[in-house]
C-alpha cells in the first residue's frame, strides 16, 4: 500500500471510529491541471465497498479557493437538487496528507467533450443534455446565497454591477500578465465597457459551467463538477460562459456544441431560471472569450517566468489568437 | 548556409517521429503530451514557412494605419520584429485612448487587426481558420 493510501486510511479510521475500514485501489484520475484527484475504494469491515474520490491541492500550494470551500458549495448544491457528487469528508489540516483535502463519492461516466460531441454512443446524451444542463443551471441559480455556510463566496462591491466588477478585475489581470500587446483585446475592452449589463437579481453562479466540467453517460448528465470558482454575481455569466466558442470543442452549435441559444434559454426559463436577457448573455460571452484569452496568457506566462515547467501550458500562449478572432467577430456591431 | 535537411525539414522529421512512433508507444498523460509536442512543432514549422513575408505585410499595414512612412520596412528580421512590436504597442495605446471608437479610423483599425489575427491563426490553428 502506498504512503498516501495508508495516511488516508488512518485518517478515515480516526474520523469515523470505524477501526476495520481499509483503503484500496487508490489511483490518480486524469484531468485537472491545478489540483489532484484520486479515486479509491473504502472497504468496510463487513465487506461493503464505497467508491470515492479524494481531491487535494498539490503539496505546498493552495489555489483557487480552499478544498473546504469546494466541499461546502458541493454540499449546498446537492441540497438544492443540483446533480453533484455527494461529499463525505473534509480536512483542512495540511499535515495529514501534505495539503488540505476532501472526499466525495465517485460518479462513473465520461468527461471528455470530444467524445460527447462526436461518438455515436453518446447521441442520446447530446439530445438530452441541453434541457438537463438548463435545469441544473436553474437550480444552481436558485441556491440560497445568504446560506451562512457559503459566506466565503465573493460578492460584487455594493453599488457595483457584477459585470462591471468582473470586467475591471479581468482587465487588471490581463494588463499584469500579458507580455505582448493585443489590439483585438483592446478593441474588445472598448466594446465591453459601455455595454455593461445592469442586473436585477444577484445569484450564486458556478463560475466554470461548461462541457468538460460535467460527468455524463450515454443517457445524459450525471454530475456537475469543478466547483472552484463559484461566487455571487449575474446568472447570465454562466450562460454566456457556456456559449464561449472554445467550449464547443470544434462542433458548431453555439451552446456547448449542443444546441441553439434559443432552445437553451427556453429550457432554462421553464426549469425556473431567471428571465434570460440575450444581450447580457452576449456581453458575458464576449467577456468569457476575453477571460479565457487572459487565462491562456497567464498559463503561458507561468512557463515563461520559470514558475512551472509544462509544454501544454506554454502552448496555450498560441491559443490566444483563437479568442482574438472570435472577439473580432463578436464585436462587429 | 547549413547542409540539408533544412531547419523546417528537421522539424518535420521530429514531428513525424512524435506523431507516428512516440504517441503510439505511450498512454495516459504522456501520450497526450506527445501529441501536444507534435502540434507545437507543426506550429513552428508553419511560422518558419514565411515569417519574414508576414512580418513585412504586418509592418506595412501598421505603418499605413498609423500614418507613418510605409515604403521601407527594416531589412533585418530582428529589427522588423521590434518595429512591428513597437507599432502594435502604439496602436493599442490609440485604441485605449478611444481613437478607434468612431469612423473612419474604427473601420481601418478593425480591418488591419482582423487581417493580423487571421494571419496568426493560419499559423497557430489553420483548422479553425474560417
Amino acid at each position: 500500500m502506498t504512503a498516501l493510501a495508508e495516511q488516508l486510511a488512518g485518517w478515515i479510521v480516526r474520523a469515523t471510529g470505524e477501526s476495520t475500514a481499509r483503503v484500496s485501489a487508490l489511483r490518480p484520475l486524469a484531468g485537472g491541471a491545478s489540483r489532484e484527484s484520486w479515486a479509491f475504494d473504502l472497504v468496510h469491515g463487513d465487506g461493503r465497498v464505497d467508491h470515492l474520490v479524494l481531491r487535494r491541492d498539490p503539496a505546498g500550494r493552495t489555489i483557487q479557493g480552499s478544498r473546504r470551500q469546494e466541499f461546502l458549495i458541493l454540499r449546498a448544491a446537492a441540497a438544492a437538487g443540483v446533480p453533484v457528487p455527494a461529499v463525505r469528508f473534509c480536512e483542512d489540516d495540511a499535515s495529514i496528507l501534505g495539503s488540505p483535502f476532501f472526499v466525495m463519492e465517485f460518479v462513473a461516466g465520461e468527461t471528455l467533450a470530444r467524445r460527447l460531441l462526436r461518438d455515436a454512443e453518446y447521441a442520446p446524451a447530446r439530445a438530452a443534455l441541453p434541457e438537463q444542463l438548463a435545469a441544473a443551471l436553474a437550480r444552481i441559480h436558485g441556491m440560497e446565497s445568504r446560506d451562512p455556510t457559503l459566506a466565503f463566496l465573493t460578492v460584487p462591491p455594493a453599488g457595483t454591477a457584477p459585470a462591471a466588477a468582473e470586467l475591471a478585475r479581468w482587465e487588471d489581470i490581463y494588463r499584469a500578465a500579458t507580455p505582448d500587446p493585443h489590439p483585438a483585446i483592446e478593441l474588445a475592452l472598448r466594446w465591453l465597457a459601455p455595454r455593461v449589463p445592469a442586473v436585477a437579481q444577484q445569484r450564486i453562479v458556478h463560475g466554470d459551467f461548461r462541457i468538460g466540467n460535467v460527468i455524463f453517460g450515454p443517457e445524459g448528465l450525471r454530475a456537475v463538477i469543478d466547483w472552484e470558482l463559484p461566487h455571487v454575481g449575474d446568472p447570465m455569466e454562466d450562460i454566456g460562459w457556456l456559449c464561449v466558442r472554445s467550449w464547443r470543442f470544434g462542433a458548431s452549435a453555439p451552446v456547448g456544441g449542443l444546441c441553439e441559444r434559443e432552445r437553451f434559454f427556453a429550457a432554462y426559463e421553464r426549469a425556473g431560471g431567471v428571465r434570460v436577457d440575450p444581450a447580457a448573455v452576449r456581453w458575458w460571452e464576449v467577456l468569457g472569450n476575453f477571460k479565457w484569452a487572459t487565462i491562456c496568457i497567464m498559463q503561458a506566462r507561468s512557463v515563461l517566468d520559470g514558475v512551472v515547467k509544462s509544454l501544454e501550458l506554454a502552448s496555450l500562449g498560441r491559443r490566444v489568437v483563437e479568442m482574438e478572432v472570435e472577439l473580432m467577430a463578436l464585436t462587429e456591431d | 548556409m547549413q547542409d540539408r535537411p533544412t531547419a523546417r525539414e528537421l522539424l518535420e522529421a521530429v514531428r513525424r517521429f512524435l506523431e507516428d512512433d512516440v504517441v503510439a508507444a505511450l498512454d495516459g498523460p504522456a501520450r497526450f503530451h506527445a501529441r501536444v509536442a507534435a502540434n507545437v512543432l507543426a506550429i513552428v514549422g508553419r511560422e518558419l514557412e514565411d515569417e519574414e513575408g508576414l512580418l513585412v505585410a504586418e509592418w506595412t499595414r501598421l505603418a499605413t494605419l498609423l500614418g507613418r512612412p510605409a515604403d521601407a520596412p527594416p531589412e533585418r528580421l530582428a529589427a522588423l520584429r521590434a518595429a512591428v512590436g513597437e507599432m502594435t504597442d502604439a496602436l493599442c495605446a490609440r485604441i485605449r485612448r478611444g481613437d478607434a471608437d468612431a469612423s473612419p479610423f474604427r473601420e481601418a483599425v478593425r480591418a488591419a487587426v482582423t487581417a493580423s489575427v487571421a494571419e496568426k491563426l493560419a499559423v497557430a490553428n489553420p483548422r479553425m481558420a474560417r
